[in-house]
């Protein structure tokens, strides 16, 4: 017992000695997202992003350098965890940003709002981070896992599709993704398969069965490489030609250079579209492609982009003063900044209220294939774990 | 044990004596994740230790050790989502179901010799990782977040980091003690017996099957304890502990230190995991260090770590 | 009915994919008693090859057969660099070399080729269906990689057993030390046998490639099913190898297929939908584990040791 009253007396005499100035001198922002394996292209996109947004802020934040350290999850719940503790503890970030896998950000969340650090989640959206899991820490760019695939629903019954064969991976987001496709979709549901994650690749088994159930349309969730998998499978069945495939988070910049011509005509639901005709956003896209050649950037860059600009918001309202807390919570509630996909709401879960809009797969200008927003599906559509949500 | 002034003793007394002191550094430099990633190192090295047990000395080569991680995770994280919060269940529970199923699949991959023993330890290791996925009740490939740590009254508060890295400290040091005890006993060299010249030991009587059954279930059952300690430190238990790649890790920390020297698994541990954190941080690419790294050791350093130390205090 | 006819064809075609991993994992492993965790590394390389080479060329065929003679390249150097000199070592040293290997390669196509992946365009004349059946239509291009395999798989039947190389592979399967002392050139027949398994494993790698993507990390699940198969056909043996595979396949595809709605006649709708994908990954190996408590040397043991 003695001995831990002496630690307790040098770390009180540390923390003392430690006390740091009420601005900071650095922001700090700790990015956690999948940097190694088959899906690391998506990592790669996030932080090209970050760090265009960090160009475009002139690398500083209420007049303070940014320092931004990433870590790699390895697209593994328990790696994730690893590192967010790192993040936290050791290089003391003041905000933590990334998470491209719900599974990841569910395993991290804990550690990030027990030590009331901000976390921007840039791309996953569990329907639990949405209700009985939100927190004040917590904010999201991106959308609820449900939202895109209920706009699809929404999207399918204005096109008068009957019936659907769902296909979607056994984890957090696919059961989610289903879910909400079946919340809005009024036709029938002929089957709904899930398959191993990330492990399984070949789909022939449930596209087999998806023929033969009689669906007038499939709709698949796969992103990364098991949506390049997914659909050129589907078009060497020759299912391509017979059932209308929908798709949410299948079809992105990332995956369309290796899906080619099987993904013409291929229509998916999305919050953002590179060719949204905003400024902020013509700027993005522009300038990414300037100091990225051959590159094109993805939705989960554009949320990327906008985390940095949030985060800037809230540096800025408090004058760098990061210990006010509750007035930087207060800051990005109201999402006070040009976001690339247009002016948006917050939710009282710190969840968009957003547009949801259809994109299609055509040859552009230049020859080259593109994803091209073809029209507004849904305005101002708000997930549907609000009300679950303690925080009022 | 007669200890003699040699490098290999010399190292790991100075081991175990920087694993003793580092929570004082880590409160005199206020370097807290020091803490935290000594905290798992510890864990692993638990676990690599049971592993030693029956790959150093019984030569079982068990490729689905990182099973009892999981169903000693599962243990704790299942109990506590139904609210049994107490630790003096969940850890007893812990244990039992790790030894259930060690006797369980040793009484039948026992039956095998050899890679064939590799691969079956592997296949069953295999199903318990997708019984974990199915469970969608506790979050099926998600895994399962713990809210709260083991509660053991008012004895030990595990939510406290310095306590809890001498809990997994006492585990770690109580573990590899008894399976020194174990070796040196009739029991573990009947075991070291068999594992040189089954028929011999069979043909003078003893029932091999049975020795080494026994072996294989108090392996496994420390390896449940080190999954216990595991998930109160990740506060969260997920299949990705039990996969396959997670066996070959536990495997590689310990031929890394030394297969069948009582502590070379924990120098492999040790070596094996701030390796891995220092080539993080130096290069994204560090696997490409890594990698010929296993080899040249595999290559040019047989016995690990501890037979380079043995050569070295010989030489 | 139909539909079991083409769940089948999936399963077949899934399997003999397999075997043409497992076919060189076992040789390599039968032979040289050596266990190669990178040949899937070597899988991967080969699709990774295919990519690059059709890309430069034009050519499918002629990209393949370039691909082809780079994984035997490749396997070869392995060989005569490093892995030649784990022979006759436990079997443990040689598990953590080669799982080295494999951290080596995957970075290393990530410096090489980036971290996106590639793609491996199919030529038209295979991306149209076929009709095998009436009414039954089937990918041309899965229908080819059966063809290939089977083909494969007859010269193989016809390398081992009725050429003179043939005899030496089969007699280093049963009795290595014999053959060393008969004064066969031992250490070239082991190079050869390893450039021959990392061909077949380059090969199976681009022919999976048009449908699964190339991609970092290919090889490692799938690595993990042809131990299985190996394992369960009897070291060292082809024909076990080839059955083991056809097995594996079958069970897995048809399990996938069927089980989700067998599962629901005794379960509720959701929860047989996310039980099922886990059950049927894990029936393959409950075959395994039975297989071996029932026989501990696989189904077609190639000699006793």
């Amino acid at each position: 017992m003695r001995k831990t009253a002496f630690w307790l007396a040098g770390v009180t005499a540390l923390a003392f000695v430690a006390q740091p100035a009420l601005a900071a001198d650095t922001i700090k922002i700790g990015f956690v997202s999948t940097f190694s394996g088959p899906t690391a292209a998506i990592g790669n996109d996030m932080r090209n992003s970050f760090e265009l947004a960090l160009d475009h802020l002139g690398r500083k934040m209420d007049g303070k350098p940014v320092e931004v350290i990433y870590e790699d999850d390895g697209q593994k719940p328990d790696v994730g965890k690893q590192k967010t503790e790192k993040l936290i503890q050791s290089d003391k970030v003041d905000f933590i940003v990334g998470y491209i896998w719900s599974n990841v950000l569910l395993a991290s969340l804990k550690t990030a709002v027990d030590s009331k650090t901000f976390l921007i989640s840039a791309n996953a959206g569990p329907s639990q981070l949405a209700g009985e899991l939100c927190s004040p820490y917590v904010f999201s760019t991106s959308w609820q896992n449900d939202q895109t695939p209920q706009a699809m629903g929404l999207y399918m019954n204005q096109k008068g599709v009957k019936s659907v064969f769902l296909i979607g991976p056994n984890y957090a987001a696919g059961k989610d993704m289903l879910a909400g496709v079946k919340s809005t979709f009024k036709g029938e549901v002929k089957g709904e398969e899930y398959t191993v994650w990330p492990s399984q690749l070949d789909f022939s088994a449930e596209l087999t069965k998806a023929k033969n159930s009689g669906a007038q349309s499939i709709f698949v969730f796969y992103p990364g490489a098991a949506g390049v998998q997914f659909l050129n499978q589907y078009a060497q069945a020759g299912i391509k030609a017979q059932i209308p495939l929908y798709t949410a988070f299948t079809i992105d910049e990332l995956s369309l250079p290796l899906q080619k011509d099987n993904a013409l005509g291929v229509p998916g639901a999305q919050q953002w579209v590179n060719d949204l005709p905003n400024d902020e956003n013509k700027k993005f896209v522009a300038d990414y492609r300037k100091k990225y050649p051959g590159l094109r950037p993805t939705f989960y860059g554009a949320q990327s982009y906008d985390a940095a600009n949030l985060i800037n918001s809230a540096v800025v309202a408090v004058k760098s003063d990061l210990t006010k807390k509750d007035a930087m919570k207060a800051e990005m509630e109201k999402a006070n900044f040009k976001s690339v996909r247009g002016p948006y709401k917050y939710g009282n879960n710190h969840i968009p209220i957003q547009n949801f809009y259809l994109q299609d797969v055509v040859k552009d200008s230049e020859g080259q294939l593109a994803l091209k927003t073809v029209a507004t599906i849904v305005k101002d559509a708000q997930d549907g774990f609000a009300g679950k949500c303690p925080m009022k | 044990m007669k200890l003699s002034f040699n490098a290999r003793n010399v190292v790991v007394v100075l081991v175990i004596a920087g694993l003793l002191l580092l929570p004082v550094y880590s409160a005199l430099s206020g370097k807290v994740f020091v803490l935290t990633l000594f905290t798992r190192i510890i864990i692993f090295a638990l676990a690599a230790a049971s592993l030693n047990l029956i790959m150093g000395y019984g030569g079982m080569m068990s490729f689905g050790h990182a099973a009892y991680l999981g169903i000693g995770g599962y243990a704790v994280g299942i109990l506590a989502h139904e609210g049994i919060g107490s630790g003096f269940i969940q850890w007893p529970v812990a244990l039992i179901t790790s030894a259930l199923f060690a006797l369980v699949i040793g009484s039948l991959s026992l039956r095998t010799r050899g890679v064939y023993f590799i691969m079956i330890t592997l296949a069953f290791a295999q199903m318990a990782y997708y019984v974990a996925s199915g469970l969608s009740r506790y979050g099926g490939d998600d895994g399962l977040t713990i809210y709260k740590r083991s509660d053991f009254g008012g004895l030990i508060n595990l939510s406290d980091r310095v306590q809890f890295y001498y809990v997994c400290l006492a585990c770690l040091l109580g573990g590899v003690y008894l399976i020194w005890r174990i070796v040196n006993s009739r029991f573990g060299m009947v075991v070291q017996g068999v594992r040189s010249n089954e028929q011999r030991m069979q043909a003078i009587g003893f029932p091999a099957y049975r020795y080494r059954l026994v072996c294989f279930v108090i392996s496994g059952t420390i390896c449940g304890l080190a999954g216990a300690l595991l998930a109160n430190n990740t506060d969260f238990v997920s299949p990705a502990v039990m996969y396959w790649t997670r066996s070959g890790d536990l495997m590689v920390m310990v031929i890394f230190g030394g297969m069948g020297s009582l502590f070379g698994p924990v120098i492999g541990a040790i070596a094996f995991l701030l390796l891995e954190e220092f080539l993080s941080q130096f290069t994204e690419y560090w696997a490409l260090i890594m990698g010929p790294l296993l080899l040249l050791i595999v290559l040019f350093a047989r016995g690990g770590i501890m037979g380079i130390l043995g050569r070295f205090s010989r030489g | 009915m139909l539909v079991v006819v083409e769940q089948c064809l999936n399963g077949l075609q899934f399997g003999l994919l397999l075997f043409l991993l497992a076919a060189g994992l076992t040789l390599v492993f039968g032979i040289m008693d050596f266990v190669n965790l990178a040949h899937g590394s070597l899988y991967m390389m080969g699709a990774y090859f295919a990519a690059t080479f059709v890309a430069w060329t034009g050519s499918f065929v002629l990209g393949v057969v370039l691909a082809l003679g780079a994984t035997l390249l490749l396997g070869i150097l392995l060989e005569s660099v490093a892995l030649r000199h784990l022979y006759g070592r436990d079997h443990l040293d040689q598990v953590l070399a080669t799982f080295g290997l494999i951290l080596f390669f995957n970075d290393l196509v990530r410096l090489v080729w980036g971290p996106a992946g590639l793609a491996l365009p199919l030529p038209s004349w295979l991306t149209v269906p076929v009709q095998i059946l009436p009414g039954v239509y089937y990918p041309a291009y899965r229908l080819s990689i059966i063809i290939v395999a089977l083909a494969v798989a007859a010269m193989l039947y016809f390398v081992v057993m009725r050429t003179r190389i043939g005899m030496l592979i089969r007699a280093g399967a049963s009795n290595r030390e014999m053959i060393g002392a008969l004064g066969i050139n031992i250490k070239l027949l082991f190079t050869l046998v390893f450039g021959l398994g990392a061909a077949l494993a380059g090969l199976a790698g681009l022919m999976q490639a048009p449908i699964l993507t190339v991609q970092i990390g290919m090889g490692e699940n799938i690595l993990i099913l042809a131990f299985v198969i190996i394992v369960i056909g009897g070291i060292g043996s082809i024909r076990g190898a080839f059955m083991a595979a056809i097995f594996v396949g079958m069970i897995d595809t048809l399990g996938r297929a069927f089980l989700p709605d067998l599962l629901r006649k005794v379960l509720s709708s959701t929860a047989a939908s996310t039980a099922a994908p886990a059950l049927s990954s894990m029936l393959i190996y409950l075959l395994m584990a039975i297989i071996l408590v029932v026989r501990p040397e696989g189904l077609f043991p190639a000699a006793k040791r």
